[in-house]
């Protein structure tokens, strides 16, 4: 019978762990719907884009309020994590503060623990501020109505509760450590929770540990329900930053890619040598049908640009620095990500009740991401430098305007004229070529 | 304007079995548009003042394509690409200038894959290598002190990472430099680039280039300064719009330098 608790403990972190991980293979299933991505280049340039970008948060401080108070809750996640460590192996074991043999390390450990622990509450309570209160413009967008504005809250108010059980379970054991009960050795320093004791004074031992015990199963329960929230939540970044940022593009950001497909036929064009009506070489694929040009739906993507997707974590600096969205245009950048994301989704359910994906007569373009957004962009690269995580909206924008403009040979009517001009007088403005150099002689 | 620039082309320059310095690759707004013209004559007088042996390839250049990529048309963007790499590796041109940071980025960066590579730089970048090495003098003149904001062209900024050379050739004319709230790679875009120089804007609250110019004012400059003939139009346009063309002027870098000059 006293195996009971490891027993049931075993068979939440399991279940907890087990349903996590089934998301994410399916989260890694639908990335590989894209098309292949380009992940050329140096390893150490990437490898130092990690430990800068994301590691190091380089590009968070340039909105230093926020950037500050992001870094205090990601250092305080990373740290606090290893007491979770601990509070598996006692779960496991029935042990009491295993690590408590470091002695004084392990008061230290503890005590930055609960320091740290205030710290993310009290960032977490002027995000959430910052959000409903001050309701800084960019929280605000049409794109953050509904779910999306409930997730954001939903996440600050997952971590209030952790940071309250975390000091109530110390401030409970700190209580029973100092009325001598059994199995609560002195172990610990607690410079947070010491200041709830006088709420604690008087109680019998029975309910300190009934309190004690609570806000421990608490705690990991909701580490746990944490965990398994990412998948359906915007916060998968705490994960994904760190891939996302590996794989981003090394590139200078004025080099949007040419299309490879495009290069052979204009090569073959512009070959005098070549006979239009040659039979194919042998060997090849006759049925090889031309590659699709641009984007219509995710499959189109790149699995980077659907690793970008599920890495958003909607903070909307993009947003907030694109000029078309600031002037009242309908593009926003975030809202590009999210819905390529929301996409995906949808075709990942598809899949998991299909089999395989099932026409469904929807696609990101016009379903999701509608024309007008498309042509608001002036590809200035601003929601490209704000993102902190290396994600390109820019590039799945420019991929709808290819399959608009090659495909359905939809551009806007004034464009079209200008390509016609380009077309035909190698000017985007109707004049001759052969007028080139009469400015020389005005 | 009639005063004759000397502005040889390539093709000249290939009949008396010379090879100029750099290839002044004036583009279709230095061509055509009437205000970006000046901005390739005062160049020109520049690149002439400085002894810089340069060519313009003139009725055998091209649009790079830069629009046409932008607006999502990739076949005409290589077509251009290729027919104008054709000619620059038939003359054997190894280095480019050019005043518009759009066809500077398309020609950087995107035609070495079609097999057209270049040492391509924008014209700010050249001027400022010309007066690194004391080829081309800087002198306040008629700005000596006046204010003067740069508005960062987007193609040229966060694109390429240039935010200095500019700046350094307007330090160099003793002006007080003033920075709009949003500047270098938080600069904000003047509304032209992607092809919307061509097009309507989408509905919106506002034009993107009022919002700039109206930044800009904020700074209460003698002079906006402007590195892409583009922005150029944008930000003149803005500056008319508010009815300010009488007050200040929206100047390209190397006009300034070149009527600092009296050039």
């Amino acid at each position: 019978m006293q195996y009971i608790p490891n027993i049931l403990f075993l068979i939440v972190l399991v279940a907890g762990i087990g349903y996590f991980t089934k998301n994410i293979r399916k989260i890694i299933r639908n990335i590989k719907l894209g098309r292949e991505a380009d992940t050329s280049g140096n390893k150490s340039e990437r490898w130092g884009n990690v430990v800068r970008i994301a590691l190091g948060q380089s590009k968070m401080v340039v909105r230093p309020i926020a950037g500050l108070m992001h870094f205090v809750v990601y250092v305080g996640f990373v740290i606090i994590n290893i007491e979770v460590l601990e509070i598996i192996i006692d779960g496991l074991f029935g042990t009491h503060r295993i690590f408590s043999f470091l002695g004084g390390f392990y008061d230290f450990l503890i005590a930055s623990f609960e320091i740290l622990a205030l710290l993310v509450f009290i960032a977490v309570i002027i995000f959430w501020l910052r959000r409903n209160v001050q309701r800084i413009k960019r929280f605000l967008s049409p794109e953050m109505e509904g779910w999306p504005k409930n997730d954001g809250n939903l996440i600050l108010y997952f971590e209030m509760v952790l940071m309250t059980l975390f000091i109530v379970l110390n401030a409970a054991d700190l209580q029973l450590q100092n009325i001598g009960a059994e199995h609560y050795s002195r172990a610990g320093s607690f410079p947070v929770s010491q200041y709830l004791l006088p709420l604690l004074d008087g109680l019998s031992e029975s309910t300190l540990i009934i309190i004690e015990r609570a806000a421990w199963w608490l705690h990991i329960i909701g580490i746990l329900i944490f965990l398994n929230y990412l998948y359906y939540s915007k916060h998968l970044h705490i994960i994904l930053a760190f891939p996302n940022v590996y794989f981003g593009k090394l590139t200078t950001p004025g080099k949007f890619k040419n299309l490879e497909s495009v290069t052979k036929e204009v090569k073959l064009m512009m070959d005098p040598n070549v006979d239009p009506f040659a039979a194919p070489p042998e060997g090849a694929d006759a049925a090889e049908a031309p590659a699709k040009f641009g984007a219509s739906d995710v499959m189109d993507l790149t699995t980077t640009q659907l690793l970008n997707a599920y890495t958003c974590t909607e903070c909307g600096r993009c947003t907030s620095e694109c000029p078309a969205n600031q002037t009242g245009k309908k593009l926003s950048p975030r809202k590009i990500m999210m819905d390529t994301r929301d996409r995906l989704q949808e075709v990942g359910a598809n899949i998991d009740a299909n089999g395989s994906f099932q026409d469904d007569g929807k696609q990101l373009l016009g379903d999701y991401i509608s024309t007008e957004e498309l042509w608001a962009c002036t590809t200035c690269n601003a929601c490209v430098e704000a993102c902190p995580v290396s994600i390109d909206p820019l590039s799945i924008i420019m991929d709808m305007r290819q399959y608009l403009v090659m495909e359905q040979s939809a551009a806007p009517t004034e464009l079209n004229v200008t390509m016609t001009n380009i077309e035909n007088n190698s000017a985007p403005w109707p004049f001759n070529q052969m007028d080139r150099a009469n400015w020389i002689k005005e | 304007m009639s005063e004759v620039i000397k502005v040889p082309t390539m093709a000249e320059f290939m009949a008396q079995g010379k090879n100029p310095e750099v290839l002044f690759w004036v583009g279709c707004a230095g061509s055509f548009d009437d205000r970006a013209k000046k901005i390739s004559k005062a160049f020109a007088k520049l690149l002439n003042n400085a002894g810089v042996e340069f060519a313009v390839l003139g009725t055998e250049e091209g649009c790079s394509g830069d629009p046409a990529k932008r607006a999502g048309n990739e076949f005409l963007f290589q077509m251009q690409a290729m027919m104008n790499i054709q000619v620059l590796n038939g003359y054997e041109i190894k280095k480019i200038v050019t005043t518009c940071p759009h066809c500077f980025n398309t020609l950087k960066n995107e035609y070495p894959e079609l097999g057209g590579t270049y040492e391509v730089m924008h014209h700010t970048q050249f001027l400022k290598s010309l007066l690194n090495e004391g080829r081309l003098k800087v002198e306040g003149g008629k700005f000596k002190g006046k204010r003067i904001t740069f508005h960062d062209p987007c193609y040229l900024g966060r694109a390429n990472n240039e935010y200095e050379a500019p700046r350094d050739l307007l330090r160099k004319l003793e002006v007080e430099l003033v920075e709009m709230k949003r500047c270098k790679s938080r600069g904000l875009c003047c509304g032209a680039g992607g092809a919307q120089m061509f097009k309507e804007p989408e509905n919106g609250d506002k034009d993107i280039n009022i919002e700039r110019t109206e930044e800009a004012l904020e700074t209460k400059p003698d002079v906006i300064a402007a590195g892409c003939p583009f922005c150029n139009t944008m930000m003149t346009d803005g500056v008319k719009g508010k009815e300010k063309e009488d007050s200040i002027e929206v100047m390209d870098v190397a006009e300034m330098i070149a009527a600092a000059a009296d050039l």
